[in-house]
C-alpha cells in the first residue's frame, strides 16, 4: 500500500482514514446521525432469451464458469461462509481465478476462516489485491502486519448488505456454495451431504452481483425444493465432487461451557433477564453458539419453565439448545441466521416453525426496518469493554485482528444488549479504561455481565430501576475494573500500535468507526 | 557460585497450561542476573513481570544467575511463588522469602459457623484459585496432600502460602489440608504465618497426632503474633481412626469438626466404595456420634462423580439424615446441590419456628412447660428447634 492516508477524528474521537482503497469515506457521525440518499444499486438488465430454455445452466467446471462471466483483472469476487471452516468453494474459486491468470482481485467473502489461509499465497502472487471481510488467524496476522496491498474493511453482516445495496461494493461475480441445487440454479442449504442450514449470507450477492455462479455437490433434478437462492438470479451452475468438509461445516453438537466461572456468567445473564422483567410471555431473545451463550439458553429455559413463560420467537445462530426450546413449546419460532450444529440443521429442514432468515430481514441498514431492533434482548461476547461501555470484538487487546464483526454490531439495536464476558482472561483484563479497537459504541451497550458482577449502563435508568431489590450483584463497571486491576497487578500497558492503518471497522451505516493499525 | 547450588526449575508451561509459569534458574559465580522472558501477556505486563522478577530475586538474595521464564499468564503472586520455589531448589534462597502484598484478611472464623460445603483446590495448580471464592461454598481448601505430586510438595506449599496472602476468597472459610505427619509439620511452618482459618489433618488415627499439630500451631501463632483462631478438622481414613473418633474429637479445644476420607477408609477395609455408601454407614454413624459427644460438627466426605448431580443430591440428603452438617466438593457445580441437600425443608423450618415461638412465649410468661396448641413439647424438641432455626437463619432461609 503506497497511498498516503489522510486521517480525521470521527464522532467517537477515533482517528480514521478518509480514503480507503481509493474510495472516499465518511467518518462515523454517531448512532443514527448519517442519512444516506440516492437509489439502490441494481445488476445489469438481463433477458431470459439469453439463457437456455430447458433451464440447464450447467458448465463443466468453475474455471469455465468464471471465464464465461468475463473474469478479468481487478474484479470483485464474492464467497460466503455458511460452510464455515469446512468450505472448499472459496479456495476452488480463487484457485480457478489464479489458473485463468487474472490479477488484483478484490476478494469479498462474508467471512474468512482459518482453512482459507492459502489466500495469503494468492495475495503474495498478486492474484488477490486485498480482502474486504473478516480476517482471523494467519490471514488476520498478514493484514495486521501490513503485508496486504489494500486496506482490510470489516463490516457487520448487515453492513455487508448495506455496502452491496448502496454501491460501496459492486460485486462482479458471486460464487455461491450450495448443499443442494438444480441445473437452473435454485439452491438451498437444508439438505444434501454438505447441509449447513440457511444460505442467507449469499442472498444479497445473488440479487446484486453482475454474475452469479452456483456450485453444488448435490445436483437434483429441477425443481430444488425448497429454494432459498432463486435460480432466476443464477448465470451458471457447476457440479463438483465436494463443496466442503462436513465435519467442519457443522459441529455434531455444540457444547455448553464447563468452566464454573463461565457458567456463573451465563446464570447471571438468565437471572438478569428474569429479574429485570424482560423474560415474560411473548418476549424474544438472541444468543449465539459460544459456550456462555449456550449455557445461558439452558439456564433461561429452566427459568421459563419454572415461571411458565413462553417466547414468541428466538433468533439464532441456531443450535440444539434453541431447537429444544422450540420442541418443548417454549418458543413459537426460531428465526435463524445461521445453523451451527446437526440439531439445528435437522430442525430447519423439517420444522416449518424454524425459519431461515438473512442479513436483509435481520440486520440490513437500508431495509425499512429490520428484526434486530425488535428483539427484546441479545447476549453477545467481546474481547474488551471499557468503562464507557464501548466494546471491541475485532482485535485482540494488542491490536491484532481476531475475528469479524458478524451480526454483533447489528444486534446492539435490540431492546437490551448484554455482553457476557469474563472480567479478565488469564492475566489479560477484559474490563479496561479504553478499548483498543472500537467496534460498538457504549451508548448501544446496556449491560455487561462478568463473573464479578453485573454492570448496567448508567444511560439505562429503566434497567437499573427494574432490578432494584433483586439479589443480582449489580456493580458500577469502574468497581469491576478496579477488582481486575488489583488481581492482574495494575493496569495493562497500552498496546504499541503502528501509525499506518491496515484495516477499518465500519459502523452499520457504512461510516468508519475505527481503524486497525499495523502491529509488529 | 555457592558449593551446594545447582540448576533448578519450577512451575509449568505449554499450550494447555494457563495462569502458571515455568522458571529455570542456572546459578552463576558472577555476572549478575541474566533474565529471559517469554510471555503470552508480554504486550500488557511484560515490563511488569521483568520488574517483579528482579525485585523477587533481590528479596531472595539471588545475585548471580541465568533466569529463564515461560509465562502463561500467571498472576503476580504465582510468579513470586514459582521464582521462590526455583531459587530454593537451586539452593540460592538462603531461606529468604519473597512474600507478595497481603490483602486485608477476612473476619476470623467461628467455631460453629456453617460448614455445609468446602471446595477442594489442588495446591500446585494456580488457575482454580483466583475465582474459587465466587461460587458460594462455605469454605475453600488449599490441598497440599493427595492432589499434589510428591515432587511438587515444596512448590504447592509456597504457592498456597502466597495464595492465602494475595487471593480474596470472599466469605469462604480458608482451609488448608496439610500432608500426613511428619511432612505436614513442614506445611504448617510455611502456612500458619498466613493465618488460615482451619487446618485439615489427614489420616488421623490417634489423638496424639492432633495434639502434635495443635502444639505446633500454638507455637507458630505466638512466634508470628497471630491472634485469631486456627481451627482443626481431623480426617479419619482408616478403621483405627474411626475407632478412635471420640478421643480424636476431644483431643483439642480447637477441633471444630470431624470428617472422613472414604477412598482410604474403604481401601483400608478392602471393600468397594459405592454410590449408596452402605459399606461406610457404620463408620459415618460412629463419626457423627463421636462428634456429637465432643460437641463438634460431623462433616461427610466428597461425592466424586461430578456429572451425577442426582446421585450427589441423594448422598447429601442421606448424609444430613445421618447427622452430618456438610460435605466436601470437588467442583463448584456441586455447591448449590449440596447446600440444598443440607438445608432444612420449609415445613421443618416452619414447624421449628412455631416451637421456638411457643418456647419464647412460655419463657416470657415464666411458665416451665412449653405447649403448642393442645400438645406439650419436650425440652429436647425445643432445643432441636432452636438449633434448626439458628442454622436456617445462617443459611438465609429463615
Amino acid at each position: 500500500m503506497t497511498e498516503r492516508v489522510e486521517l480525521a477524528h470521527n464522532a467517537a474521537q477515533r482517528r480514521v482514514p478518509t480514503m480507503v482503497n481509493g474510495k472516499p469515506q465518511i467518518p462515523y457521525l454517531g448512532v443514527g446521525k448519517y442519512q444516506p440518499r440516492g437509489r439502490k444499486q441494481a445488476p445489469p438488465v438481463r433477458s431470459s432469451k439469453d439463457y437456455p430454455e430447458n433451464g440447464d445452466k450447467r458448465v463443466p467446471n468453475l474455471e469455465t464458469a468464471l471465464r464465461k462471466c468475463g473474469l478479468r483483472d481487478g474484479m470483485v469476487v464474492s464467497n460466503h461462509h455458511h460452510l464455515r471452516d469446512g468450505d472448499k468453494v472459496a479456495l476452488l474459486t480463487l484457485d480457478a481465478a489464479a489458473n485463468i491468470g487474472v490479477k488484483d482481485l478484490l476478494w469479498f467473502p462474508s467471512a474468512s476462516f482459518p482453512s482459507q489461509q492459502s489466500a495469503i499465497d494468492l495475495m503474495e502472487k498478486g492474484v488477490i489485491h486485498h480482502i474486504e471481510g473478516s480476517m482471523n488467524g494467519p490471514l488476520g496476522d498478514y493484514c495486521t502486519q501490513g503485508r496486504m496491498r489494500g486496506m482490510g474493511v470489516l463490516r457487520s453482516h448487515g453492513g455487508r448488505w448495506q455496502a452491496i445495496q448502496d454501491g460501496e461494493v459492486h460485486i462482479d461475480i458471486a460464487v455461491i456454495a450450495a448443499p443442494t441445487a438444480d441445473a437452473f440454479g435454485n439452491a438451498d442449504g437444508s439438505h444434501g451431504k454438505s447441509a449447513c442450514g440457511s444460505l442467507g449470507f449469499a442472498l444479497a450477492d445473488s440479487t446484486y452481483a453482475d454474475h452469479v455462479i452456483v456450485v453444488t455437490d448435490n445436483l437434483v433434478p429441477f425443481p430444488c425444493v425448497p429454494w432459498q437462492i432463486q435460480g432466476n438470479n443464477a448465470d451458471y451452475v457447476v457440479e463438483v465432487e465436494s463443496i466442503g468438509d462436513p465435519t467442519k461445516i457443522v459441529s455434531g453438537t455444540t457444547q455448553i461451557t464447563r468452566s464454573p466461572d463461565r457458567l456463573r456468567i451465563a446464570e447471571f445473564v438468565a437471572r438478569f433477564l428474569r429479574d429485570a422483567g424482560i423474560m415474560k410471555n411473548g418476549f424474544s431473545f438472541q444468543a449465539g453458539a459460544g459456550g456462555i451463550a449456550l449455557a445461558f439458553v439452558d439456564y433461561l429455559r429452566r427459568m421459563m419453565k419454572e415461571d411458565g413463560v413462553k417466547a414468541r420467537f428466538v433468533r439464532g445462530g441456531s443450535t440444539k439448545y434453541l431447537v429444544e426450546l422450540l420442541q418443548e413449546g417454549l418458543t413459537d419460532y426460531i428465526l435463524d441466521g445461521q445453523t451451527f450444529d446437526l440439531g439445528g440443521v435437522q430442525s430447519i429442514a423439517n420444522d416449518p416453525r424454524h425459519v431461515a432468515t438473512s442479513p436483509f430481514t435481520s440486520y440490513n441498514y437500508h431495509g425499512k426496518g429490520n428484526f434486530a431492533s425488535m428483539v427484546d434482548a441479545v447476549v453477545l461476547g467481546a474481547t474488551e469493554v471499557d468503562v464507557n461501555f464501548n466494546a471491541n470484538v475485532v482485535t485482540h487487546s494488542d491490536g491484532r485482528l481476531l475475528h469479524g464483526i458478524g451480526g454483533w454490531q447489528n444486534c446492539l439495536f435490540s431492546g437490551c444488549s448484554i455482553l457476557a464476558v469474563p472480567s479478565f482472561r488469564d492475566r489479560i483484563p477484559v474490563i479496561v479504561d479504553e478499548v483498543t479497537t472500537l467496534t460498538g459504541p457504549g451508548e448501544m451497550i446496556d449491560v455487561v455481565v462478568t463473573e464479578r458482577g453485573i454492570a448496567i449502563n448508567p444511560l439505562r435508568k429503566d434497567l437499573l430501576d427494574a432490578v432494584k431489590g433483586s439479589k443480582l450483584p449489580i456493580r458500577p463497571i469502574q468497581d469491576i475494573k478496579a477488582d481486575v486491576e488489583q488481581i492482574c497487578g495494575g493496569k495493562p500497558a497500552r498496546p504499541k500500535l503502528g501509525d499506518r492503518p491496515v484495516a477499518v471497522v465500519k459502523w452499520v451505516d457504512g461510516t468508519v468507526l475505527d481503524t486497525v493499525w499495523q502491529v509488529g | 557460585m555457592a558449593a551446594d547450588s545447582k540448576p533448578a526449575e519450577a512451575g509449568h508451561w505449554g499450550k494447555d497450561i494457563r495462569s502458571d509459569l515455568h522458571v529455570a534458574i542456572e546459578p552463576r559465580d558472577s555476572g549478575g542476573i541474566e533474565l529471559g522472558l517469554e510471555s503470552r501477556v508480554a504486550p500488557y505486563y511484560g515490563e511488569a513481570i521483568l520488574a517483579q522478577t528482579r525485585q523477587v530475586l533481590e528479596a531472595l538474595g539471588v545475585k548471580n544467575a541465568k533466569v529463564s521464564i515461560h509465562d502463561e499468564g500467571a498472576l503476580p503472586y504465582v510468579i513470586a511463588a514459582r521464582l521462590e520455589t526455583a531459587a530454593r531448589r537451586a539452593g540460592l534462597s538462603n531461606n529468604n522469602k519473597a512474600l507478595p502484598d497481603k490483602i486485608a484478611p477476612p473476619p476470623a472464623s467461628t467455631k460453629d459457623r456453617l460448614r455445609r460445603s468446602r471446595l477442594y483446590l489442588p495446591g500446585s495448580e494456580p488457575k482454580y484459585a483466583i475465582n474459587a471464592g465466587l461460587h458460594g461454598s462455605d469454605a475453600i481448601i488449599l490441598d497440599l496432600e493427595d492432589s499434589v505430586h510428591p515432587a511438587e510438595k515444596d512448590a504447592a506449599r509456597i504457592l498456597a502460602r502466597n495464595t492465602l496472602r494475595a487471593v480474596s476468597f470472599g466469605d469462604c472459610e480458608r482451609m488448608v489440608r496439610i500432608n500426613q505427619l511428619p511432612l505436614g509439620l513442614e506445611d504448617l511452618a510455611e502456612i500458619i504465618p498466613e493465618a488460615p482459618d482451619l487446618i485439615l489433618i489427614p489420616k488421623v488415627e490417634h489423638p496424639g497426632q492432633v495434639t502434635q499439630v495443635d502444639n505446633m500451631i500454638a507455637e507458630l501463632k505466638v512466634r508470628h503474633q497471630i491472634n485469631r483462631p486456627i481451627w482443626l478438622m481431623p480426617i479419619l481414613e482408616s478403621g483405627t481412626g474411626v475407632e478412635s473418633a471420640a478421643s480424636i474429637a476431644a483431643a483439642s479445644e480447637n477441633v471444630v469438626a470431624l470428617t472422613i476420607g472414604l477412598e482410604d477408609y474403604t481401601a483400608d477395609l478392602g471393600v468397594v466404595k459405592t454410590a449408596e455408601g452402605r459399606e461406610s454407614q457404620y463408620a459415618r454413624s460412629r463419626l457423627v456420634n463421636a462428634a456429637r459427644a465432643a460437641g463438634v460438627q460431623a462433616i461427610d466426605s466428597v461425592y466424586s462423580d461430578v456429572a451425577d448431580m442426582e446421585g450427589l443430591r441423594r448422598w447429601g440428603e442421606n448424609s444430613r439424615a445421618l447427622g452430618f452438617e456438610g460435605m466436601g466438593c470437588i467442583h463448584p457445580a456441586q455447591i448449590p446441590v449440596i447446600h440444598s441437600a443440607f438445608a432444612p425443608s420449609s415445613a421443618e423450618i416452619e414447624k421449628a419456628q412455631k416451637v421456638v415461638g411457643a418456647y419464647e412465649e412460655a419463657q416470657q410468661r415464666g411458665i416451665a412447660v412449653v405447649s403448642l396448641g393442645s400438645k406439650m413439647i419436650d425440652l429436647p424438641v425445643v432445643q432441636r428447634a432452636l438449633k434448626l432455626v439458628a442454622r436456617a437463619k445462617q443459611m438465609g432461609l429463615a
